[in-house]
C-alpha cells in the first residue's frame, strides 16, 4: 500500500499540468477561476485542443481514440484539468452517449458518430427525464411507434442540459407500453433540426438558461439510430447512468473551490481583519476540507479497485461519490457566500460582462451567489441524492423495500 | 499509487480475524472483563504466540518489522471484536517511544519481552490541567546524583495500574507549557514513592491516575534527550492517533453489520422494519460515515511516519477530526435504529458506542484538531493564503 505516485505517474502528471496550463486560452481559466460559466464555444474550444492532443476521450479504448492509460493516470488527468481549472471535455457526448455507442452501437453508428463526438462536431444532449418521469424515471412516456424504416416519436423532454445549443439527443422512448415498465423502453439517437423537434429553454432561478424542454411532434427518426436492441434501453440507461464515472464526486473542482475561498479570504477584512486570519472561518474551512480529503480518499479506492473488478461490476464505495460531492460542492459554494458578505447582493448578468460594464462591489463578487443558487441542483440531477440512498440500502446493504 | 493490501498483509489479517472469531465472541469478552486487570492474560500470550506484540518492532530489535499498514490491520480487526488487552498502551504507545527514542540497551532490554508478551508497558502522557496538549507537561524532573527525581501527577494514564514500566514525561527546563525542557523517563511500576490509583473508563477498559513523589530513576532510564524529547512524544502521538482511527473503523464496521442485522430481523407492522425508506436512508447515511472513515484512514495510516511534522499533523488532524464526527453521526443513528434494545447493557451495540465516543476524546478531539488543521493552513491550496499575505 502506498499513497505515492510513481516516477512514470508523477512525470505523467506534470505533463498533463504543463500541458494545461500552456494549452488552456487564458480567457477561459479567467472565466472558470471567477466561478463563471464557460461558453458552449469555450467548451468546443477545448475539447479540440485536447482532441489534437489525443486526449479529448481518455477514458475510451484505444481503439475509438482512447488511451490505455491505467485507472490512476485516468485520475490524474481529470484532477489536473479540474485544477488548471479547464472545462471538462465536452459533457454529454464523450462522457454519456459515446461510451453507449462505443459499447452496444452497430459499426456504422461508430463510424459516423464517435470521430465527431471527440472532435465536438455534433454537440449532445440527454433526452431522459420527462415531467412525469424523474426519480421514477422508468415510467417515461414518449412514445415512439413504428412507421415503416422509421420510429415516429411523441412526446415530452425536460431538464435538458444546454439543449438549446445541441445537435443531437439521445433519448429514452417506450417502444412498448405493455408489461413491465422498464422492458419497454428504447434508446434512440435523434437529430433535433428534424421537423417536428421543439427546444424551449428554462430559465433556472440563478438567472441562467441552462436546461430546457424538448418537444417531440412527430418526429420521423430512422431505425438505424436505435442504439442495441429495441426495449433493451433500460439497460442502456443504467450504463449511462452508473457508468463507473468517478468524476462525479467533483473533487478537483472542490479543491479549486478551496484554494479560491483562501485567496479571497486573504484579500477580505472583516471587521479590520483579514478574514482568513480569523480562526473561526479557518475551521470552517478546515471541516470542509477534512471531508474533501476523505471523499478523494475514496475515489482514490475505487479507482485503485478498479482494474480489479469484475466487467460490469460496481465498487460499493462509488455509490458515495455523488452525495458526498455534492454535499461538499455545497458547502464550498457557501463559504464563498460567506467570504463575499454583503456583495452577493448585486445581481450582475453575464452580459453585463460582456459589455465590460464596471463590476458593483469586488470584481469577483459577482457570480457567487449565483453560483451558490446554481448549486442547489447537484444533488437533484443525476439520480437524486434520495435515490442514491435507495440503491446503497438496496444493492450494498441488502435492504429490500418490500416485506419478504 | 497503490491502496491496496498485500498478499502478504491480507493474509496476516485473516490471521487476526480468525484468532479473535475463535476466541473473542461478545460472550468471551464479558468473561475477560471478569479476569484480573479486567482484560485476558491467556488471551495477550496468544497475541505475543501469533506476533502482534511485536508486529512494529524491526526485525534487528526483536521485532517483525510491520509498518503503519499492519498496525492499521491490527487495530481494525480489534475493534471489531473490541478486545480488552492493553495493545494500544503496551506496543502503541509506550513501544512507540521505545521506537522513537530509546537507546540501543533499552531497546534489547524491553523489546524482546514486549514482543514474547513478558512485559507491559504504560505511558503517562497526560496530566489534570493538560488536556490535549502534550507539552503541558508539570511534573518535575531533577537531576540528582547521576540520576533523576520525579514529582508531580499523571492522570489518564491507559492501563497504567497493569504495567509493570511506566514512561513518564515530566519537565526537566523551562516554563510549564514549552514544547523543550521535557524529558521522557521509565519508571517502574512498583517504584518507591510511585502511588496508582486504577479505575474503570466508561468502555470498560483501564485507566490509571499516578503520582510520583521523589521517585527515582536511574540514568539507564532516560529515554532520549532528557529536554528535548517533545518530538518523539508528538510522534507517537500522531501513529497512535492513526492508530485510533483504524481501531474505530474496525468498530463502526461492526457496529453497521449489527444494525442491518436487526433492521432485517426485527418486525413491526407486519414487517422488517429494515423496509421503511425513512430507515434505510439512516441505514445509507452510517454506510457514507463509514466509507468516509476508512477512507481517511488509509489517508492517517501512510502519513503517520511522515518525517515533517507539519505535513504529519495536518494529515492526522484531517483523519482524527473526520472520524471524531462519523462515530457520533454513525453511532447515533445505531441506538436508534436498534431501539430500546441498543441501551441495555447486554446488548453489544451500546458498548462499541461507549468505546468510539471514548476514542474521539483520545489524543484530541474533533474541535481540538479542527483548529489544528485551520492553525497549519488546512489541507489544500494553501499557496493562496502565502501569496495573499
Amino acid at each position: 500500500m502506498d499513497l505515492n505516485f510513481t516516477d512514470d505517474e508523477l512525470a505523467f502528471r506534470d505533463e498533463v499540468r504543463a500541458f494545461c496550463r500552456s494549452a488552456l486560452p487564458t480567457d477561459i481559466r479567467d472565466k472558470l477561476i471567477a466561478g463563471r460559466h464557460p461558453s458552449k464555444d469555450d467548451k468546443v474550444r477545448w475539447t479540440r485542443i485536447l482532441a489534437q492532443k489525443g486526449w479529448a476521450v481518455p477514458h475510451w479504448p484505444v481503439e475509438y481514440g482512447g488511451t490505455d492509460w491505467s485507472p490512476v493516470k485516468q485520475h490524474i488527468f481529470s484532477e489536473e484539468v479540474s485544477q488548471t481549472p479547464a472545462p471538462e471535455p465536452a459533457g454529454s457526448g464523450i462522457n454519456l452517449v459515446g461510451p453507449v455507442i462505443y459499447t452496444f452501437g452497430t459499426e456504422t453508428q461508430k463510424e459516423y458518430f464517435l470521430p465527431r463526438i471527440i472532435n465536438v462536431d455534433d454537440w449532445w444532449c440527454e433526452g431522459f427525464s420527462e415531467p412525469d418521469a424523474g426519480s421514477d424515471l422508468a415510467s417515461l412516456k414518449t412514445r415512439a411507434v413504428r412507421d415503416g424504416n422509421h420510429y415516429v416519436v411523441n412526446g415530452q423532454k425536460i431538464w435538458t442540459t444546454l439543449a438549446q445549443y445541441s445537435d443531437w439527443i439521445f433519448c429514452l422512448v417506450r417502444t412498448n407500453p405493455d408489461g413491465k415498465k422498464q422492458q419497454g423502453i428504447s434508446f434512440l439517437l435523434i437529430n433535433l433540426k428534424t421537423p417536428g423537434v421543439t427546444v424551449r429553454p428554462i430559465q433556472l432561478f440563478d438567472g441562467y438558461h441552462e436546461v430546457c424542454e424538448v418537444f417531440f411532434d412527430d418526429v420521423r427518426v430512422p431505425l438505424e439510430n436505435r442504439v442495441g436492441e429495441e426495449n433493451r434501453g433500460w439497460e442502456y440507461a443504467k450504463f449511462v447512468l452508473g457508468n463507473g464515472r468517478v468524476t462525479i464526486a467533483c473533487v478537483g473542482l472542490s479543491k479549486e473551490r478551496i484554494r479560491r475561498i483562501k485567496e479571497l479570504a486573504s484579500h477580505t477584512k472583516v471587521s479590520g481583519d483579514l478574514l482568513i486570519n480569523r480562526p473561526d472561518f479557518r475551521k470552517k474551512v478546515a471541516a470542509v476540507e477534512v471531508q474533501l480529503k476523505a471523499l478523494e480518499m475514496t475515489q482514490l479506492r475505487v479507482v485503485a479497485n478498479s482494474s480489479k473488478l469484475q466487467k460490469d461490476a460496481q465498487d460499493p464505495a462509488s455509490s458515495i461519490l455523488k452525495i458526498k460531492g455534492s454535499e461538499i460542492q455545497q458547502a464550498t459554494a457557501e463559504l464563498l457566500m460567506d467570504v463575499v458578505g454583503p456583495f452577493a447582493l448585486p445581481y450582475q448578468s453575464e452580459e453585463d460582462f460582456k459589455h465590460q460594464e464596471p463590476s458593483i462591489g469586488p470584481e469577483w463578487a459577482g457570480p457567487i451567489a449565483p453560483a451558490y443558487f446554481n448549486g442547489r441542483k447537484v444533488p437533484i440531477y443525476s439520480g437524486s441524492d434520495e435515490i442514491q440512498k435507495n440503491i446503497i440500502a438496496k444493492v450494498v446493504l441488502g435492504l429490500s423495500s418490500k416485506s419478504a | 499509487m497503490d491502496l491496496n493490501l498485500s498478499e502478504e498483509q491480507r493474509l496476516f489479517k485473516d490471521g487476526i480475524e480468525r484468532l479473535l472469531g475463535d476466541n473473542y465472541s461478545f460472550a468471551d469478552r464479558r468473561k475477560y472483563l471478569g479476569d484480573k486487570h479486567g482484560f485476558s492474560e491467556s488471551m495477550w500470550q496468544r497475541y505475543a504466540e501469533v506476533g502482534i506484540l511485536g508486529l512494529p518492532f524491526s526485525e534487528t530489535e526483536g521485532g517483525f518489522g510491520g509498518g503503519a499498514v499492519e498496525t492499521m490491520i491490527v487495530m481494525e480487526s480489534f475493534g471489531k471484536a473490541l478486545i480488552l488487552e492493553p495493545y494500544f498502551a503496551t506496543v502503541v504507545l509506550a513501544g512507540g517511544v521505545l521506537r522513537y527514542g530509546a537507546s540501543d540497551a533499552q531497546k534489547a532490554k524491553f523489546i524482546p519481552a514486549i514482543t514474547e508478551g513478558n512485559v507491559k508497558l504504560a505511558f503517562a502522557y497526560a496530566e489534570p490541567q493538560s488536556r490535549y496538549d502534550l507539552f503541558d507537561v508539570e511534573t518535575l524532573a531533577r537531576e540528582d546524583a547521576g540520576g533523576w527525581v520525579l514529582n508531580g501527577t499523571k492522570s489518564l494514564v491507559l492501563h497504567g495500574e497493569a504495567a509493570d514500566k511506566i514512561i513518564v514525561s515530566a519537565r526537566t527546563a523551562g516554563d510549564p507549557r514549552d514544547k523543550d525542557g521535557i524529558g521522557l523517563f521509565l519508571v517502574d511500576g512498583n517504584a518507591p514513592g510511585l502511588r496508582r490509583r486504577g479505575y474503570p473508563t466508561q468502555d470498560a477498559l483501564r485507566a490509571a491516575d499516578i503520582t510520583l513523589e521523589n521517585v527515582r530513576v536511574n540514568a539507564a532510564g532516560v529515554i532520549g534527550d532528557a529536554a528535548g524529547a517533545f518530538p518523539i512524544i508528538s510522534r507517537v502521538a500522531d501513529e497512535a492517533s492513526a492508530a485510533l482511527c483504524a481501531e474505530a473503523v474496525g468498530c463502526l464496521a461492526e457496529m453497521l453489520a449489527t444494525t442491518l442485522d436487526y433492521l432485517k430481523m426485527r418486525k413491526q407492522f407486519g414487517t422488517p422494519i429494515g423496509t421503511f425508506q425513512v430507515l434505510q436512508h439512516r441505514a445509507a447515511d452510517m454506510f457514507i460515515e463509514l466509507e468516509q472513515s476508512r477512507s481517511i484512514t488509509l489517508y492517517a495510516t501512510m502519513m503517520a511516519g511522515e518525517d515533517d511534522s507539519r505535513i504529519r499533523e495536518r494529515a492526522i488532524s484531517a483523519a482524527k477530526a473526520q472520524i471524531g464526527q462519523s462515530v457520533k453521526t454513525l453511532g447515533r443513528q445505531a441506538i436508534q435504529l436498534h431501539g430500546g434494545i441498543g441501551m441495555t447493557m447486554e446488548y453489544a451495540i451500546g458498548h462499541y458506542f461507549k468505546h468510539i465516543t471514548m476514542i474521539d476524546t483520545l489524543f484530541g478531539d474533533v474541535d481540538y484538531h479542527l483548529s489544528r488543521l485551520a492553525a497549519l493552513g488546512g489541507l489544500f491550496g494553501e499557496e493562496a493564503i502565502e501569496q495573499a499575505n
